[in-house]
This record gives C-alpha cells, sequence and structure tokens, in this order.
C-alpha cells in the first residue's frame, strides 16, 4: 500500500505546490494590474494575468483528467517537455533571426524600412527585441531542452520535480514573452542583454531557482557514481547566469505599480557591473551552456568517447574562473580606472587557452570517425562551430588589447565578432542538436532529407562569411576614418562620411544575415517533416530501454 | 595524478561542485567591482556636477526607452581624434549621478557625451522628427512621434525620491518642486518666480552658474512635450563640469 501512496503524494505535491505558485502570481498579476501607475505596467500586467491564468485552468482540466494515472512514472524518461524545447526554440530562432534582418535593412535603406507613424518599429526598439529573441528565446529554449535531455540521459533517471519542470519551462517562455512586448512598448532597463525591468527580473529568478533545483534534484536520483563533464557545464551555466541575473539587476521601482525602476548603481560602478554581466552572458550562456551541449551530442551523434577526460577538468575550470574577470575589456580607454582595464584585458588574453582547450577536446573527439564530416552533415555542422568557436575566442583575446581595442571599439568590427561566435558557434552547435534531438525523440530511424540538412549547411555558412567579411571590413574602414588626419593636421572625414562609407557593407550584410534566416526556415521544414515521419524519417526506432547502472567511473 | 583522483570527489558529489563553481566564479567580480566603490580615487573631484532637473530627467528617460544607445555613445576616450572630434575625454565624475549609466557600447552614430550646446533647438528638433532633411546620408530612425506625446509627470516628485534614495542628493526643495520645476524649465511663459527658484536650486547644486537653460525646446509653448524633454537633455549632456579649473594631470586625477 505504501508503495502506491507514497509517490501518488509526490505527484499531487507537486501539481499543487505549482498551482499555488501560478496562483500567486496570477493574483499579483491583478492586483498590479488595477492599481498600475503607467499603461505600460497595466499592459503587462493584463498579459500575466491571463497566461497565469489559461495555465491555472489547463493545470487544472490536465490533472482532473488524469484519474489515478501517475503522471512522472519514474520508469521513462520526460521527453514530451524536451519536444516542446524543441518547437519553442525554432520558432523564437527563425522570428530572432527576422527581427535581425529587418533591423539590418533599416541601417541600409533607412528610408524604406523606418515607419514615421510606428514608433515602436525603430531601430532602438527592435534591436535588443532581436539580442533577446536570439540570445534567451532561441538560445535560451534550446539550453532548456538540451539539459533536460542530458541530465536524464546521464543520470538515467526520470528528470525530478513532477510538474515543476514544466514550470520551468512555461515559466521561461513567460518571461520572453514579457520582455519582447516591453522592448516593443519601450519598457527597458537599457542594460545591454538585460533590459527587462525589475518585475520581469523577478519572475525570471523563481523561474531559475526552479531551474537549478529541477536540475540538481535530477542529479541527486543519479544511478550513475559520477556526474557526466556535460552536467558541470550545464550546471556552471545555471549557477553563474543566477549570480550575474541578481547583482546586475538590482534597481529600486519608482512605484511597485509602475514599470519603471533605476538601477542601484551609478555611473562608473553600474558600467562595470553591467559589463561583467554583459560579457558572462557570453561566457555562461553562450559558452558553458553550448559546451555542455558539445560534450553530449557530438560523442553521441559521431559515437565516439570525449577526446580526454583531463582536458575536459583543466579547460572547465580555468575557463569558469579566468571567464568572470574579462569584463572591463568592454570599457577600455573609459573613465574605468585603469587597473580595471588591465586586469580585464590580463584574463581576456588568457582565456584564449581555456577556450581553445574545449574546442581541442570537442574536435578531437572525431578521432577515429573523420569520415563522418563527408557523410553526416550534422556532425559537420557541429565541428564547424567549433571551427567558429576557436575563431571568435581567438579574435575575443585580440580585441581586448587595448591598442587593438582603440580602433575596433564602438565600431562593426565588435558586430562581426559576436556574430561570428552567435551563428557560427552558437547556432551552429544549437542546430546540430535540434536535428539530432528531432529524430532520435520522435524515434525516426532518420531526418526526413539529409539533402535539406546540406542546403541548410552551406546557406548558413555562406551567409556567416558574407556577413562577418562585410562587417570586418566595414568596422576596419569606420575605425581609421574616424583616425584619419589630413595633410594640414585637421581630422580628415567628417562623422557621416564613415557612415555613407558601409552603405555597401550593409547590403551585403543584409544579405548574409538572408541567407541564415533561409537556412532555418529550410531546417524547419526538415524537422517538421522528420516529426511527421515522412521520407527518410518514415518508420518507428524504439531506443534502447533506461537500463541500470553500470558502475564504472565515468571516461 | 593524485589531483585528478581527488576531482572524483566534486564528480561524485552534485553539491560540493555547486558550492565550488559558486565560489570560483565569485573570485572575478568581487576582486574588480567592490574596490570601486571604496577607492576613493575612482571618481575625480569637480567642479559644477548637480542632479538632473526634472524636465532633463525625463528627457534622458525618453532617451533610453527609445534605446538610443543602441547606436550612440556617452563616453569620450581620451585618444587625440575623440578629442577634437567631440570635446574634452570623459570623466567618471560625469555619469556619478547616472542611474543607469549611458556609455553604450557602439557608435553607428556619433559620441553623445558633450553633445550639449552644439546645435540650436531647432536643429534638435528638425533631425529628431526627420533625420534625413538635415543629413541626408543619416541612417538614424525618425522620432516625428516625440512631439504628439504630452509629457504626464504627475509622479515625477517620486522619480526624484527614488533616486535619492539611491544617493543622488537631490534636496527636499527640488523633491517638494519637482513638478513646478519641469514646467518651468519648458515654458518661456511660465511664472518667472518658478524660473527663477528652479535656476537658482539647481545652480546652487552645481557651485556654478549657467548650467540650468529654460526655454521652450520644441517650438510649441502651449504644452510639455517629450520633444521639449528630450531636447532639454540633449542640450545639457556633457556641459555640467567646469574644464576650466579642472587639472588633468594633478596626480590626484590620474587614474
Amino acid at each position: 500500500m505504501s508503495t502506491v501512496t507514497k509517490p501518488r503524494s509526490s505527484v499531487s505535491g507537486s501539481i499543487a505546490s505549482v498551482a499555488t505558485l501560478v496562483a500567486i502570481a496570477c493574483l499579483g498579476a491583478l492586483l498590479i494590474a488595477a492599481n498600475a501607475v503607467d499603461p505600460l505596467m497595466e499592459a503587462h500586467a493584463w498579459v500575466f494575468f491571463f497566461l497565469t491564468a489559461f495555465a491555472l485552468v489547463a493545470i487544472g482540466i490536465w490533472a482532473g483528467g488524469l484519474q489515478g494515472r501517475n503522471p512522472f512514472d519514474e520508469t521513462y524518461y520526460e521527453d514530451t517537455i524536451v519536444k516542446f524545447g524543441v518547437a519553442a526554440a525554432m520558432f523564437w530562432g527563425i522570428a530572432g533571426f527576422l527581427v535581425g534582418l529587418i533591423i539590418a535593412l533599416q541601417l541600409t535603406w533607412p528610408g524604406l524600412f523606418y515607419f514615421p507613424d510606428l514608433g515602436w518599429t525603430n531601430f532602438g526598439r527592435l534591436r535588443p527585441l532581436h539580442t533577446s529573441a536570439v540570445i534567451f528565446a532561441f538560445g535560451g529554449n534550446v539550453l532548456i531542452a538540451t539539459s533536460f535531455y542530458v541530465v536524464q540521459r546521464t543520470s538515467r533517471t526520470r528528470i525530478a520535480g513532477g510538474l515543476w519542470p514544466w514550470f520551468v519551462f512555461w515559466g521561461y517562455n513567460l518571461f520572453i514573452v514579457i520582455a519582447g512586448t516591453g522592448y516593443l512598448m519601450g519598457v527597458t532597463q537599457s542594460r545591454e542583454y538585460a533590459e527587462p525591468e525589475w518585475y520581469a527580473d523577478l519572475w525570471l529568478t523563481i523561474v531559475w531557482v526552479a531551474y537549478l533545483l529541477v536540475f540538481l534534484g535530477t542529479l541527486w536520483k543519479r544511478k550513475e557514481p559520477h556526474i557526466y563533464v556535460a552536467n558541470w557545464f550545464y550546471l556552471s551555466f545555471i549557477v553563474t547566469i543566477a549570480m550575474l541575473h541578481i547583482v546586475n539587476n538590482l534597481a529600486v521601482p519608482v512605484n511597485l505599480s509602475g514599470s519603471k525602476s533605476y538601477s542601484l548603481f551609478a555611473g562608473v560602478q553600474d558600467a562595470l557591473t553591467q559589463w561583467w554581466y554583459g560579457h558572462n552572458a557570453v561566457g555562461f550562456f553562450l559558452t558553458t551552456g553550448f559546451l555542455a551541449i558539445m560534450y553530449y551530442f557530438i560523442p553521441k551523434r559521431a559515437q565516439r568517447p570525449v577526446y580526454s577526460y583531463r582536458l575536459s577538468i583543466v579547460h572547465f575550470w580555468s575557463l569558469i574562473f579566468i571567464y568572470i574577470w574579462a569584463g572591463p575589456h568592454h570599457l577600455h580607454y573609459t573613465a574605468l580606472p585603469q587597473w580595471a582595464q588591465t586586469l580585464g584585458m590580463t584574463f581576456s588574453i588568457m582565456l584564449w587557452m581555456p577556450s581553445w582547450g574545449g574546442m581541442i577536446n570537442g574536435v578531437m573527439t572525431l578521432s577515429g570517425a573523420w569520415d563522418k564530416l563527408r557523410t553526416d552533415p550534422v556532425v559537420r555542422m557541429m565541428v564547424v562551430s567549433l571551427a567558429f568557436y576557436g575563431m571568435s575566442t581567438f579574435e575575443g583575446p585580440l580585441m581586448s588589447v587595448r591598442a587593438v581595442n582603440a580602433l575596433s571599439h564602438y565600431t562593426e568590427w565588435g558586430i562581426a565578432h559576436v556574430h561570428s561566435g552567435s551563428l557560427g558557434w552558437v547556432g551552429f552547435i544549437s542546430f546540430g542538436a535540434l536535428y539530432c534531438l528531432t529524430q532520435w525523440l520522435w524515434k525516426r530511424p532518420a531526418l526526413y532529407s539529409k539533402n535539406l540538412v546540406e542546403w541548410h549547411f552551406w546557406l548558413a555558412t555562406i551567409g556567416i562569411v558574407f556577413y562577418i567579411v562585410a562587417l570586418y571590413f566595414a568596422g576596419i574602414i569606420e575605425g581609421l576614418m574616424w583616425r584619419a588626419y589630413n595633410e594640414y593636421g585637421f581630422l580628415e572625414y567628417s562623422f557621416i562620411e564613415t557612415v555613407e562609407a558601409k552603405h555597401i557593407n550593409y547590403m551585403i550584410r543584409a544579405l548574409g544575415g538572408g541567407m541564415y534566416l533561409m537556412g532555418a526556415i529550410v531546417m524547419a521544414y526538415n524537422l517538421v517533416r522528420t516529426a511527421l515521419g515522412h521520407g527518410a524519417a518514415a518508420g518507428v526506432v524504439e531506443p534502447a530501454p533506461m537500463t541500470a547502472a553500470k558502475l564504472q567511473p565515468a571516461e | 595524478m593524485g589531483l585528478f583522483q581527488k576531482h572524483q570527489a566534486l564528480e561524485r558529489h552534485s553539491l560540493l561542485l555547486t558550492v565550488g563553481i559558486l565560489l570560483v566564479v565569485a573570485v572575478g567580480g568581487i576582486v574588480e567591482i567592490a574596490p570601486l566603490f571604496y577607492l576613493e580615487n575612482t571618481i575625480e573631484k569637480v567642479k559644477g556636477m548637480r542632479p538632473y532637473t526634472p524636465l532633463e530627467l525625463t528627457g534622458r528617460n525618453i532617451y533610453i526607452r527609445e534605446g538610443c544607445y543602441t547606436c550612440h555613445s556617452q563616453m569620450v576616450r581620451p585618444l587625440r581624434d575623440e578629442v577634437e572630434r567631440y570635446g574634452h575625454y570623459s570623466l567618471a565624475a560625469e555619469s556619478m549621478y547616472d542611474h543607469p549609466f549611458q556609455w553604450g557600447s557602439k557608435r553607428t552614430g556619433p559620441d553623445l557625451a558633450r553633445l550639449g550646446g552644439k546645435y540650436s533647438d531647432e536643429w534638435h528638433v528638425d533631425h529628431l522628427r526627420d533625420p534625413r532633411s538635415v543629413v541626408p546620408e543619416s541612417v538614424m530612425p525618425p522620432y516625428a512621434f516625440l512631439s504628439d506625446n504630452i509629457v504626464h509627470f504627475e509622479d515625477i516628485g517620486d522619480h526624484l525620491k527614488t533616486l535619492r534614495f539611491e544617493g543622488v542628493p537631490y534636496s527636499d526643495e527640488m523633491i517638494e518642486n519637482a513638478k513646478a520645476d519641469l514646467v518651468a524649465q519648458a515654458d518661456p511663459n511660465a511664472d518667472y518666480d518658478d524660473q527663477d527658484a528652479l535656476v537658482a536650486r539647481y545652480e546652487a547644486a552645481a557651485g556654478r552658474k549657467g548650467t540650468v537653460i529654460v526655454g521652450d525646446y520644441d517650438g510649441d509653448p502651449s504644452r510639455v512635450t517629450e520633444m521639449d524633454a528630450l531636447v532639454a537633455y540633449l542640450q545639457m549632456t556633457g556641459t555640467l563640469v567646469d574644464f576650466s579649473t579642472y587639472e588633468a594631470d594633478d596626480l590626484s586625477n590620474r587614474r
């Protein structure tokens, strides 16, 4: 009897606790909506209220339909949530790339792509929408989905927390909706990659704590003696993002029913806090999280063990220790004291080595399976992502040298750099993982079309090359023009001449971005057909069941 | 390899691993950021800095809302060409009341740290309404709608209070008179006593004459629009510090 009642009570426990939290959030939103002091807060409070109320009704209907069935059966992996994550990532990815293309076109043909009557479509509001959509909506959903998949497989146990993983998924996507609609309405803290206002930040904090506990809870009931290397990286991503998010978003709202807040710190302290956050959003959101993906999906897809266990230990600890110091390189030659700039530069240069440690460990995992580069475009995509990772983690230390930074900073060079890292590294490793996950989760023998993966690969790769080469040239041209002197010792160019000089480059950049977007659309089509079991994906392959642990140390 | 053997403890205990990660990632931030709050020479001693007037603060919030920082920096670096193009390099003291800072990271448009006083109000209004009407090659978005948006300033006193809580030296008098000050700065036909009181209050805080400009910024004296507020802010950026008394080579100003 007790064996039946015990899991049942924990089932209803997680449903009740999630429902309680959502109900509190729902009531809080209603209270704020009724007392809102500005229309922006009012709009957001209603969005929040209706979505959480909808969630409560959905939980109620679903729980009522269970009729004694245990929805969290410990003998199965929770894969449905990962399927939702794959779909959400694909949707947000295309949305984010599309907004990126629009703002690229705005800078290229401002007469065509700005609308004086639609102020909310101006560059200043769409640019945070683009960056947040690709980093947090696309990247974040990829990270949540893959982490839920990987931590279950490598721990040989179902994800912990019953309904709580679903709270993490939907709560996170609610945060995305609040953030994105906020940018369009003009709700922003102006902190790059941390633009959402105080109430959205509070909500994300709750979601993130739940995420950490779900992840740790799964590790606690693992049936493997060792925590697999991918999970170290996921854990460092979750823990560090929590620290960065809380400290960088310290702010005092003007009114608890209003959207506006003022950051707690000012001026130079505020600047360094923001770039400590900003650089490590790159370091821990866009790097360690995606290195975790690399450590699971490349060995799995290539069917080879990770190249070096020792290298993974050394580069893991050195990477996370050194990354945190690199923030001040965003503030070279500013009013930040020079000792801090020098520290930031020094650590940025040191960061080159642990970064390449990760790249080497990933690429060398293909030892003995190099033929897969030719035969499996998904493996090729993931290995090319490591090539881009290696490139941009060499370029980063180079740009952090003060003398180089004097030229590169504030120019398009910076935009080229981040896109080589984000489109090349983060994008390609994510695409690789999404191709793998779709095939595995829907239990298909193969992807719908390998040719379409080839099309995606080449469209995206050539698109990135157009994008970054155009902007490297643009950045160096404008940097040199800003500091050019004529023979009389006067500045040679007015600022607007340096803007004009980039027009052709902007056109090529938009073309490259458009190709990248087309590649993603081809991919989405391929994934949908794969899930539906069309073409080469016809049929069902039952995966290996959840087996007992083989008691051996991780290798 | 003893060390690698010891690492197995971390691989077997998730909480040990979590705490280890937290300790390792906490170091850099503590060493780099914490000293900025107590090292005295982080912020230079200058003459002329004062808190933003209510109208300027409103304008600054519009600057933030519209995402101007995505294309404009407010940080002149101490490089020859920048000092010649924009003016004296920026000091930490100039943003010590900026919650949040607006140094920016990209110059798709020029730096705005020293924009104040370089162009007329009329030029700013024309340029914001339709940038390409005055600079044909510009890629800046149009902001004509700012002229149609009335500023809602009922709670401006609360904004000043919030900032005072965070350390900006707003006086009781400034907070009590925030609404009157906002109207007085944007309306040339306002009560002269109100205008004089506004100017006296903020110039006393600056310790310097000529740092508060009163006028009809947007060409429409009948109402206070977001255009008034934004232009008021743009026209004072970088104008507060008295550089005639600032000694860049003084040992205390070398950082």
